[in-house]
């Protein structure tokens, strides 16, 4: 994060001195700041509404009810992790959290998953391929409703906001589709190279 | 009217009705998730301000043109928008970055818009990879992620490229 900031504030200048762009440079640092504000308040209504939403959903059993119906694709995923494993309830659950955009409490659980991974599989210093396997579910978006994007898709206008759910369903999909082959087609190869 | 209108209200209303099907008390359940909604807007904010600047400055300066000529051989070859290539630099390493980007991207370009709807669908299909990367392996004190971050890579982009052909094909 740190080198992102740097080499973006480095090359702002440079290209401000050599475009002669020094007063939009000056203008642009004054109101930006204040532009982030505008943009975290013009969300934090939908964030509040949604996670008040998700919260009644939550509690009043819909993600214990949508692990049953995912247990199938987690014994999938994770062949060799005992389904009725703690491991395998955080993995769920924060599988169920990332897609119903529970951020808050995804985060979490899939760190208590990492850990009994961990240990489970007996791992030090490099990550296991079923801890792998769990990363990389997080870093593929797959949401049911991105409520952000729709959020800010209809401050800025747009007639029917909600219109690019399917498109992002199905790219979502195909997406971590090809992301799952794609661990599982490694962690052959890096098992060929250990018989070896 | 779409049937994507029906979308939001429908999971609205699902949500309240097997609240109250299941007895919970919705009102105090609620009032209890807004407000970690709040604070969730009160964390992002000090990155987002920070980003916010980094990148409204950088883009001030007519930077984004810069590096989206860069890459314009490469993107123009998947027919990728090139006013969409800012968003596949910073999407994998900052979520309130990306999030400046985007918000930049529909007001320049409107929402509606082939290149707007481009970059909703690249936002709602793609991650912070090397963030949540780090966080995770971080939180267990993993030092060699091994192919992780090839593998999530490879997911991202094969998002970028088949957002294009889902909002040709879908719209």
């Amino acid at each position: 994060m740190c080198y992102l900031i740097g080499v973006l504030v480095i090359f702002t200048y440079l290209i401000a001195v050599f475009n002669n762009k020094m007063s939009e440079l000056s203008l642009a640092i004054i109101t930006q700041c204040g532009e982030a504000v505008t943009l975290s308040i013009s969300l934090c209504g939908s964030i509040c509404l949604w996670s008040g939403l998700m919260n009644i959903a939550e509690k009043s059993g819909i993600v214990n009810r949508l692990s049953t119906i995912f247990s199938p694709l987690m014994r999938f995923l994770f062949p060799n992790v005992d389904r009725y494993s703690k491991a395998m309830g955080y993995i769920t659950l924060n599988f169920i959290s990332n897609l119903l955009g529970l951020g808050n409490a995804s985060t979490p659980l899939g760190i208590k998953a990492m850990e009994e991974l961990k240990t489970i599989d007996n791992a030090t210093d490099s990550a296991s391929d079923n801890m792998i396997m769990l990363t990389v579910l997080n870093t593929a978006a797959l949401q049911l409703f991105p409520a952000t994007i729709i959020t800010l898709r209809a401050n800025q206008g747009s007639n029917t906001p909600a219109d690019i759910i399917p498109a992002v369903w199905v790219v979502s999909i195909i997406t971590l589709t090809l992301t799952v082959l794609a661990v599982k087609l490694f962690s052959k190869i890096s098992e060929k190279k250990v018989k070896r | 009217m779409t049937f994507t209108d029906y979308f939001i209200p429908t999971i609205f209303l699902l949500i309240i009705v097997f609240g109250l099907i299941k007895r919970v008390d919705i009102f105090d359940l609620f009032i209890e998730g807004a407000k970690e909604g709040i604070s969730t807007s009160l964390d992002i904010l000090p990155s987002l301000i920070c980003l916010m600047t980094c990148i409204g400055i950088f883009k001030s300066v007519g930077g984004f043109g810069i590096l989206s000529s860069f890459v314009q051989p490469v993107t123009d070859f998947f027919s990728f928008p090139s006013e969409c290539t800012p968003l596949i630099f910073i999407r994998p390493m900052s979520g309130s970055g990306a999030l400046s980007v985007y918000n930049g991207i529909i007001s320049d370009y409107g929402a509606d818009s082939f290149i707007g709807k481009v970059a909703s669908v690249m936002m709602g299909s793609t991650e912070t990879t090397f963030y949540t990367v780090a966080v995770y392996f971080g939180a267990v004190r993993i030092k060699n992620s091994r192919y992780a971050i090839p593998a999530a890579l490879m997911g991202d982009l094969t998002g970028w490229i088949i957002s294009v052909a889902a909002v040709r094909m879908m719209f």
